[in-house]
């Protein structure tokens, strides 16, 4: 029997996601907000309430181009996301449906490579990616990105799978399907909520990561993250333009983000509740 | 429609030609007001070169000095002109990592360079870097509130005096700290400030055979004296505090006095942006009567991989950065309060500059008073001023500069805090082979 919930618990749960949703996003919001002062109005202690000056993402923009940028950041994210999924849904698709004595523990090491601090492989990669002409390309990055996200994208697509029963697999092979219709025909299909939001996981880790996008690129292959990096500044206050460049920056995969939140919240709650 | 395609033709071969030709060169830099200014130039030197073309990456600092270190060590040849400080400038000389600056050309005139300055960009009397911009450190006060304590500033003060001006002018109640100082952690902030400040009481980081001195009593000076100025004058959660939270505070009145850069000089009497930027007077570092300043020498400057390809390219380049045409030029564009100070000694002789920057007399004597070569007291076996010019001292720097920090904080006791740091340089050296 469902439980009954009172209007008061109701509005004190709203009050409280509400609550919970504004702190978590304040940072954003003060960031957005900062971006339409004045660089004297930034450093002069909280105010929710700017002048709206625009002054700040008209000088961004005529520091460095945001394009660029930009065109370069959709290029990196969705490609590593497509490269990640197309190694990711066959490894998955075995290890949840034929695992073997070690698929356990090849998960766990795949896992255990997220654990390392990426500047402990810095060298030897920078020198990998000097010797084959990579530095500074987005191919290169490309393939970067895809390899630190695979861990992630291959065991949120094997949970997934292994929610999908084997018997309707076994059935689609009785009618004679092979291993790819079986794949695309069978499999996919049914774990679109799933790979949808494996996708966008990934996109969004790929869009925000900092760490390689800044150290393997120069000028040809470098996203937002070196955008936003070209805005802090050491000696000088410039906590407005350093909003701007920061809001530009977030504001696609933010918008992403809030068009597909249905998709992303069913994904990363499919299979949670039994 | 045959003279149009063999048009067509022609234009775009002359245009490939021209693209092969053009050489491209990568120039990493730091988002300061100083370099952004000469980006927006940067079509001078184009249309005086017409076959080379600029490519830049701007980075934070820290990110910065990460990418180019990992460039440069693996050679990736992924810059052509870097800009980098005088920290780094005599050990990448000495590991070969840099091409000497040799072709700067006849009417480049070196000599005019601040000898302060180019002795730290110089190993072996050559040139290595050249300075794009120079800075010392100084005392910057607000003179209504030194007149309203009844005090006046003397040209060079001494440390006693920076103390008495700093009680006298503390009125929390109505939110001004006597005295801001830097106190967030690492070897580029706190230690920074700190190193130089104890350059001036007598300490130094070794003795001449590298033994740290941390359990000196010159030491234990510096950091007591530090310690309990800032608890009785500083502002609140002055641990955290670097140059920017700093600059912050004092242009919105909360600080009497500050002892930074003196490129923040240009920012506190910015009326755009300062509150107090009519009231602001100038002074020496402290000192305390030993002979030494507490005042530091920092040039970011211009320097050539010498993985590079494109060497002389590059060099046309940093010989147009550095020139005095390029002081002209910023100062026909954007007059002569912007024009990158502290590198040659001419900018400091033109009557027009020193009526634009009330602060260029200051700043000059600042940086004459800093020698990198001979820093401190007592006789030691490195050079820098605020930094100790060996590839361990980043992490070294570091390390301390996060003891002094919690002791600031009173996290741990200044003892303490000594304690620590002498095992940690010990360990360090030791591991370095620096003690036998």
């Amino acid at each position: 029997m469902a439980r009954a919930v009172s209007t008061q618990h109701k509005t004190i749960a709203t009050a409280a996601a509400w609550i919970v949703a504004l702190l978590v996003f304040f940072p954003i919001l003060y960031t957005i907000i900062t971006s339409f002062k004045s660089e004297q109005e930034a450093i002069q202690g909280f105010n929710l309430f700017p002048s709206g000056t625009t002054e700040s993402y008209t000088a961004v923009e005529a520091q460095s181009g945001y394009f660029k940028f930009f065109l370069n950041s959709v290029f990196l994210s969705v490609g590593s996301t497509i490269l990640a999924l197309l190694v990711a849904i066959p490894a998955a698709w075995s290890m949840a449906f034929s695992p073997g004595k070690w698929t356990k523990d090849i998960l766990m090491w795949m896992l255990s490579t997220k654990m390392m601090p990426a500047v402990a492989v810095l060298f030897p990669i920078y020198l990998i990616f000097r010797d084959t002409g990579l530095l500074d390309s987005r191919i290169g990055l490309m393939i970067m990105l895809m390899l630190i996200n695979l861990p992630i994208v291959v065991w949120m697509l094997y949970t997934y799978f292994r929610e999908i029963p084997g018997e309707i697999l076994e059935a689609a092979r009785m009618d004679g399907a092979s291993l790819w219709n079986e794949i695309v025909y069978v499999l996919t299909p049914m774990a679109v909520p799933g790979i949808a939001s494996t996708m966008l996981l990934n996109i969004i880790l790929a869009w925000n990561e900092a760490f390689w996008t800044i150290r393997l690129t120069t000028t040809e292959a470098a996203p937002l993250t070196a955008f936003i990096s070209s805005f802090s500044s050491p000696q000088g206050l410039f906590w407005a333009k350093l909003s701007a460049a920061s809001t530009l920056a977030i504001a696609p995969i933010l918008i992403m983000g809030w068009f597909s939140q249905k998709q992303l919240v069913r994904g990363l709650t499919f299979g949670a509740v039994k | 429609m045959k003279l149009r395609t063999l048009t067509l033709g022609l234009l775009s071969a002359s245009a490939f030609a021209f693209a092969a030709h053009a050489e491209s060169i990568t120039i990493a830099t730091v988002n300061n007001g100083d370099m952004v200014r000469m980006q927006k130039l940067t079509d001078d030197f184009t249309a005086k070169n017409p076959d080379i073309q600029l490519q830049w990456v701007t980075l934070e600092e820290n990110v910065l000095r990460e990418r180019v270190t990992t460039d440069i060590a693996t050679k990736g040849g992924q810059y052509d002109v870097m800009t980098i400080g005088t920290y780094e400038v005599p050990i990448w000389a000495k590991q070969s990592w840099l091409l000497p600056l040799d072709k700067l050309g006849d009417d480049y005139d070196v000599k005019d360079i601040i000898p302060a300055i180019a002795g730290g960009l110089s190993v072996d009397g050559t040139l290595y870097a050249a300075p794009f911009y120079g800075e010392s450190s100084f005392v910057m006060y607000r003179k209504d509130l030194m007149e309203k304590a009844g005090l006046t500033m003397p040209d060079a003060p001494t440390w006693d005096f920076i103390k008495q001006a700093a009680d006298k002018m503390t009125d929390r109640a109505s939110g001004v700290n006597g005295v801001c100082l830097r106190g967030k952690a690492g070897w580029g902030e706190n230690m920074a400030f700190l190193t130089a400040m104890s350059n001036s009481f007598g300490a130094r980081w070794f003795d001449e055979n590298w033994k740290p001195q941390f359990d000196q009593p010159e030491w234990k000076n510096t950091l007591q004296f530090y310690v309990d100025l800032m608890k009785a004058n500083g502002p609140e959660g002055a641990s955290s505090n670097g140059f920017n939270e700093n600059l912050a505070l004092f242009q919105q009145g909360k600080c009497g006095m500050w002892i930074d850069a003196t490129v923040a000089a240009s920012f506190v009497s910015d009326p755009k942006n300062s509150t107090v930027a009519d009231k602001v007077g100038y002074a020496l570092a402290p000192d305390n009567g030993l002979g030494k300043r507490g005042n530091w020498l920092w040039a970011w400057s211009l320097a050539i991989p010498a993985g590079t390809q494109k060497a002389d390219a590059a060099q046309k380049f940093v010989s147009w950065a550095t020139s005095k045409a390029y002081a002209e030029l910023v100062a026909s564009k954007e007059g002569w309060a912007n024009v990158p100070p502290g590198t040659r000694t001419s900018l400091y002789n033109n009557p027009e500059y020193q009526k634009a920057a009330p602060f260029a007399k200051m700043t000059l004597d600042s940086i004459n008073a800093a020698d990198p070569t001979h820093p401190t007291v007592k006789p030691v076996p490195y050079v820098g001023v605020q930094f100790v010019a060996i590839p361990e001292f980043q992490g070294l720097g570091t390390t301390v500069g996060q003891l002094f920090s919690a002791a600031l904080a009173g996290q741990t006791s200044v003892d303490d805090a000594l304690k620590q740091a002498q095992d940690a340089a010990t360990a360090t050296m030791t591991e370095g082979g620096y003690i036998q």
